[in-house]
């Protein structure tokens, strides 16, 4: 039915993000069933999946804004829910692309792209703002947009300044929650280019979460699908149409006949 | 199906204790970074604008027409017994004890809890929470203890004005409907009016500040399922908050005036 779940790293490194035996369940319901996903430095991976399959509860797991019942999470090796110190160390090194953008609203652009360097590195709002124009330049808006508040900005604007924000601090990790969702074919293409600009740029180690398999081709060095609480099939992006996994055939050509069948109703939680 | 009355009482006394056990860890949690950095001075001065700014014109109208109203009942009932140089005092006492922390309380129990849970709740089913997590900001700190700042201090401001304009409302009505002596009115407010009066309506208010503060932002940060979670934490936090205001107004009294 499907191939064995692969494991790419190993050997004597550590990855720069280990998920292992990660489980999960809201109120009974299973999510996460047994996760176990690594991923080396600099490296492009991204999860593919059904809505509703656990993804986004696998990203919030890996930002410890949920606790996984059972399994570790691991940044650089080091446990994510073992303190809170621990947790804030590993924040400060990742940014972050929600899938609303979740911008401030009641901060003007700039601001919310200098947030992490104002409030977390205590840097000078002077300098901040610079900073913040020269990270707006580099995703393709202009200084003009620097004052607007989220309110006046389009979809593509609002993920744009959500991605400037996600590389102001450079992280060295960087996570996209369904970066193109919402957004038109062309617009999505740009924000995929953006995408893979500003990781090579940074030399991130990136993961993507997303359903838009044009999206996962472009951005990923490295393709995982999740279904039912676990990566069932992963491999090089290059290799995905020949991955021999019903499941993956079924997801990468939209078919609603196959092994994966969907339920009527979403997990409130996924 | 036979359902067990027991068991239904069961479940509803320990959804109780998950209440409270929940609000309490919450404040406390919340009032420990009140007093640990850092803080947000810019924050605070934004909460104590938007808490005590803006609303100086509906607490000021309140205090003004409970005022008019308390010397106009007053002098209907004190008519009857020849008692109507007690009005001034009547009306200074019941303002500052009672009716001014109390009514705007419930004023701003309406206007600032309610805003706040709103804006707390949006930002949180919008996933603005998350991201303050994840740049690496307490939204405890960022969020909550402005607001709960804000409101502790802001409160006592508010019910000061309420005070001299509520006296003031009473004043109007007695010396210009009743026909009063102006200056025997005034008199008679300073006479029997002590300090602890004042202060007692002050502490009050710090307490209900804080506690519409709190309301607005547990139920806020708790809210759920996009617009109606939003909408139904914007109702809990005013009715929350505004029977807590009656609650905690009748324990400070006893605490203060009990003998």
């Amino acid at each position: 039915m499907s191939a064995p779940a692969s494991s790419r790293a190993g050997g004597a490194n550590e990855p720069k993000i280990a998920l292992r035996g990660v489980c999960k369940a809201f109120d009974g319901a299973v999510v996460l069933e047994g996760l176990d996903l690594e991923i080396g430095t600099g490296e492009s991976v991204a999860v593919i999946g059904c809505s509703g399959v656990g993804k986004s509860v696998m990203l919030k797991c890996l930002l410890g804004l949920l606790r996984p019942d059972a399994g570790s999470v691991t940044i650089d090796g080091a446990e994510l829910s073992a303190n809170r110190a621990a947790r804030e160390a590993a924040m400060r090194r990742i940014g972050m692309l929600f899938q609303s953008a979740a911008l401030f609203d009641s901060l003007p652009v700039w601001e919310n792209v200098a947030f992490g360097l104002i409030q977390a590195q205590g840097m000078g709002r002077g300098e901040a703002r610079e900073i913040a124009v020269e990270t707006l330049a580099q995703v393709g808006l202009g200084p003009d947009a620097a004052d607007l508040y989220p309110a006046a900005l389009s979809g593509g604007m609002r993920k744009r300044v959500g991605l400037a924000r996600a590389i102001a601090t450079r992280p060295e990790i960087i996570l996209f929650d369904e970066p193109t969702t919402g957004l038109d074919p062309i617009m999505a293409d740009v924000i995929n280019d953006l995408i893979v600009a500003c990781v090579r740029e940074l030399g991130a180690t990136a993961l993507t979460i997303t359903h838009d398999m044009a999206s996962a081709r472009k951005i990923a060095d490295r393709i995982a699908m999740i279904h039912d609480g676990a990566i069932i099939w992963q491999g090089p992006a290059a290799e995905i149409d020949s991955s021999g996994n019903e499941h993956v055939e079924q997801f990468i050509n939209g078919r609603a006949d196959g092994p994966i069948r969907l339920a009527v109703a979403d997990g409130a939680h996924a | 199906m036979k359902t067990n009355p027991l068991q239904g009482i069961g479940h509803g006394v320990l959804a109780l204790f998950g209440a409270v056990g929940r609000l309490a860890l919450f404040a406390l949690e919340a009032t420990s970074h009140c007093v640990r950095p850092p803080l947000y001075p810019r924050l605070l001065l934004r909460q104590m604008v938007e808490i005590g700014f803006y609303s100086l014109p509906v607490v000021g109208l309140t205090g003004l027409f409970a005022g008019m109203v308390l010397a106009l009942q007053s002098y209907t009932g004190f008519s009857r017994f020849s008692a109507e140089s007690t009005i001034p005092t009547v009306v200074v006492l019941s303002i500052t004890r009672e009716l001014g922390p109390v009514l705007a309380g419930l004023m701003v129990a309406g206007r600032v809890g309610a805003a706040m849970a709103a804006e707390i709740g949006t930002m949180r089913v919008t996933e603005q929470i998350d991201a303050l997590t994840t740049l690496s900001t307490n939204p405890h700190k960022y969020l909550i203890v402005p607001r709960l700042l804000g409101g502790f201090l802001m409160l006592p401001f508010l019910v000061l004005v309420a005070d001299i304009i509520g006296v003031f409302g009473g004043y109007l009505v007695s010396i210009y409907k009743l026909g009063f002596n102006p200056e025997a009115y005034i008199t008679n407010t300073f006479e029997f009016l002590e300090v602890m009066d004042v202060v007692s309506g002050l502490v009050k208010a710090a307490v209900f500040g804080y506690l519409i503060a709190l309301m607005g932002c547990y139920h806020g940060f708790h809210s759920k399922g996009g617009a109606q979670g939003v909408g139904k934490a914007t109702t809990n936090a005013v009715v929350t908050g505004a029977i807590l205001v009656l609650v905690f107004n009748y324990v400070i009294t006893e605490a203060f005036f009990a003998q």
